[in-house]
């Protein structure tokens, strides 16, 4: 099971950094949040992923799932959402102001 | 445990969330800001005489026991650092207050500086890698805000290369704590060390350390520094001041912590890579000061070869090689706060940064000048002022530790620092006034934080002794990580 999950994690980066080398921000975006969903599942699959019931001692059961790697992807995902709808907003805002969404126009050179 | 040692984080972010609710109270947002800061800086000189007392002061968050909580630890070096924080801060925040201008205070700029600080001062008192992890991003995202903040077009294109950059290298933090914890079991630094040294470090972790000093790269600019200079040179000078003294500092602070803590088994090859990109960050940083003719250029890629000048003395990780770290590290935040606020004062006098289109200031602005010519005699080490004694121990322990050519770059990339900014000096403040309008603009209120700046340079430089024994204890705990393992554990036997 971790060695399908580990292939999967490894398309997903790959995914995620072919589009974060794109022109496009919009394509740049999708591609940090690709790239978020590999890391959240590589921290999941890094934690063990043994049978075991949930982590919750309503339920009775031998043994259960780690729950540490679970609360570590619950802090990484609200972290990775702020700061993504942060650079939506702002190359939204980055599109008004500049006119443009190639980052091959946004170099600046016109301040060297 | 001490729960004081929690307070210089708590003060600033509920300083900040207070001024969230008052938001049109600017003249309330930087007095509490400056009391905050005040504030902080007391309890950590309280704290400061407790650890020399006492040994490192520890708080394990809710009661529980230090593997299974969040554990905060106050040791010297993080101590010595909250505090230079603290005085680089209330600099930059007294010439926020002159320059910054009433619209991006009203856009919650005090609060936002609050946060930025929390999480600096975070990053340096945590005794867990996840929860590193967090204070890199409380401090980040207020960067993210900070930067942009204004939105002119260039701080937006700017911002963009920013965020992603730090989005990326956090996600790879996350890559490197989702293997260690494979490895290990634990995140707590204390633990890990323990772990770390009792399975050895084989080569799937010394793999592990090194995606960690990437990592950690990103963040300081070792080497992966091309985000820097444009990044640093968007922003207004009270903010650009900030990041210079501070962001790049807390990337080197977690590299010397992990590798004098966690992974310092493999010595020939983690700091033996380290040593190679300081040296390349030295020459790569003092290739960029020597070739620009833009102040905010020069005075970036200065923070670039501080840079690689510190962790040169990390890499070395022998005492004398640590000591000038710390010296440095110390002076750096000082004396890059006081470069760039003085950059962006002559930027804010001449209305220009290109060093071709003005001349002559010291005539209207002597203090300007001389504080400007002591920053840069600091900045490269002369010895009266603070950048020598650093420099002095770190090419010493560079030499002890066998990186001759390590420093030896050193030396000579501090010759190449001193000619880029006596080019400035001698460019921008000597010679005839060439300039159209000769009329004196005010400075008042701007050379407060920058004197306050200047005499600090000349005190650490001068009264070196007086810390002396500080930096002698904080150097002590990062050679010999037991003290720090014990001070987290007690004396209970944990593995």
């Amino acid at each position: 099971m971790e060695t399908l999950m580990s292939i999967l994690v490894g398309i997903l980066f790959a995914i995620g950094i072919y589009l974060i080398l794109t022109k496009t921000l919009l394509r740049i975006i999708l591609g940090t949040s690709i790239l978020g969903h590999g890391v959240n599942l590589l921290i999941i699959t890094m934690g063990g992923l043994k049978k075991g019931g949930p982590p919750l001692l309503g339920i009775k059961d031998l043994t259960y799932a780690d729950s540490l790697p679970q609360a570590l992807l619950l802090t990484a995902i609200v972290i990775n959402f702020a700061t993504t709808a942060l650079l939506l907003v702002l190359s939204y805002r980055a599109y008004k102001v500049l006119g443009t969404d190639d980052t091959e126009q946004m170099r600046g050179t016109e301040n060297e | 445990m001490n729960n004081l040692v929690i307070l210089p984080i708590i003060i600033p972010v509920i300083a900040g969330m207070v001024m969230v609710i008052f938001r049109k109270r600017i003249i309330f947002h930087r007095y509490l800001s400056v009391c905050s800061i005040i504030a902080v800086g007391i309890v950590t000189l309280l704290l400061i005489f407790q650890i020399d007392q006492e040994g490192v002061q520890t708080l394990q968050l809710g009661g529980w026991e230090a593997p299974f909580g969040v554990s905060m630890v106050a040791d010297m070096f993080a101590a010595l650092l909250i505090l230079t924080t603290c005085v680089v801060a209330l600099c930059c925040l007294l010439y926020a207050f002159r320059s910054i201008g009433q619209e991006r205070e009203n856009f919650y700029f005090y609060p936002l500086f609050m946060f930025l600080i929390t999480g600096v001062i975070g990053s340096f008192m945590t005794g867990d890698i996840f929860n590193l992890f967090v204070c890199f991003e409380v401090m980040l995202v207020s960067s993210y805000v900070l930067i942009s903040l204004g939105g002119t077009g260039n701080q937006l294109r700017e911002s963009i290369k920013y965020i992603l950059v730090n989005i990326i290298s956090s996600f790879l933090f996350l890559v490197a704590i989702a293997f260690l914890y494979a490895m290990t079991g634990t995140l707590n630094f204390a633990h890990l060390s323990i772990r770390v040294a009792e399975a050895g470090q084989d080569g799937l972790m010394t793999v592990v350390a090194i995606l960690f000093l990437i990592v950690f790269s990103l963040k300081a600019g070792l080497f992966l520094f091309f985000w820097l200079p444009g990044s640093y040179s968007a922003p207004p000078t009270a903010i650009a001041a900030i990041f210079a003294a501070l962001l790049t500092k807390v990337g080197i602070y977690a590299i010397i912590r992990v590798f004098t803590l966690v992974f310092y088994h493999e010595p020939e090859v983690t700091h033996l890579l380290i040593g190679i990109l300081a040296g390349f960050t030295m020459i790569l940083g003092a290739v960029g000061a020597v070739a620009y003719w833009d102040i905010k250029k020069i005075i970036t890629y200065n923070v670039i070869v501080g840079v690689g000048f510190i962790l040169a003395g990390a890499a070395s990780l022998t005492a004398e090689g640590l000591t000038g770290s710390l010296y440095y590290l110390i002076h750096d935040m000082v004396v890059k706060a006081l470069i760039f606020l003085l950059g962006g004062t002559v930027i804010h006098l001449t209305g220009t940064s290109r060093l071709k289109e003005f001349s002559g200031l010291i005539r209207l602005y002597p203090g300007l000048g001389w504080m400007f010519f002591i920053a840069a005699l600091s900045l490269s080490g002369i010895p009266p002022f603070s950048g020598f004694l650093g420099k002095i121990f770190i090419t010493e322990g560079t030499f002890e530790a066998g990186f001759i050519w390590l420093g030896i770059i050193g030396l000579l990339t501090s010759l190449m620092v001193l000619y880029s900014i006596m080019k400035i000096f001698m460019n921008g403040f000597w010679g005839t006034d060439t300039s159209e309008e000769n009329e004196k603009r005010t400075t008042k209120g701007l050379l407060l934080p920058l004197g306050i700046l200047t005499m600090l340079t000349i005190t650490l430089g001068l009264g070196a002794e007086g810390i002396h024994h500080y930096v002698d204890l904080a150097v002590e705990g990062l050679i010999n990580p037991g003290i720090y393992i014990e001070a987290v554990f007690g004396t209970r036997p944990v593995h």
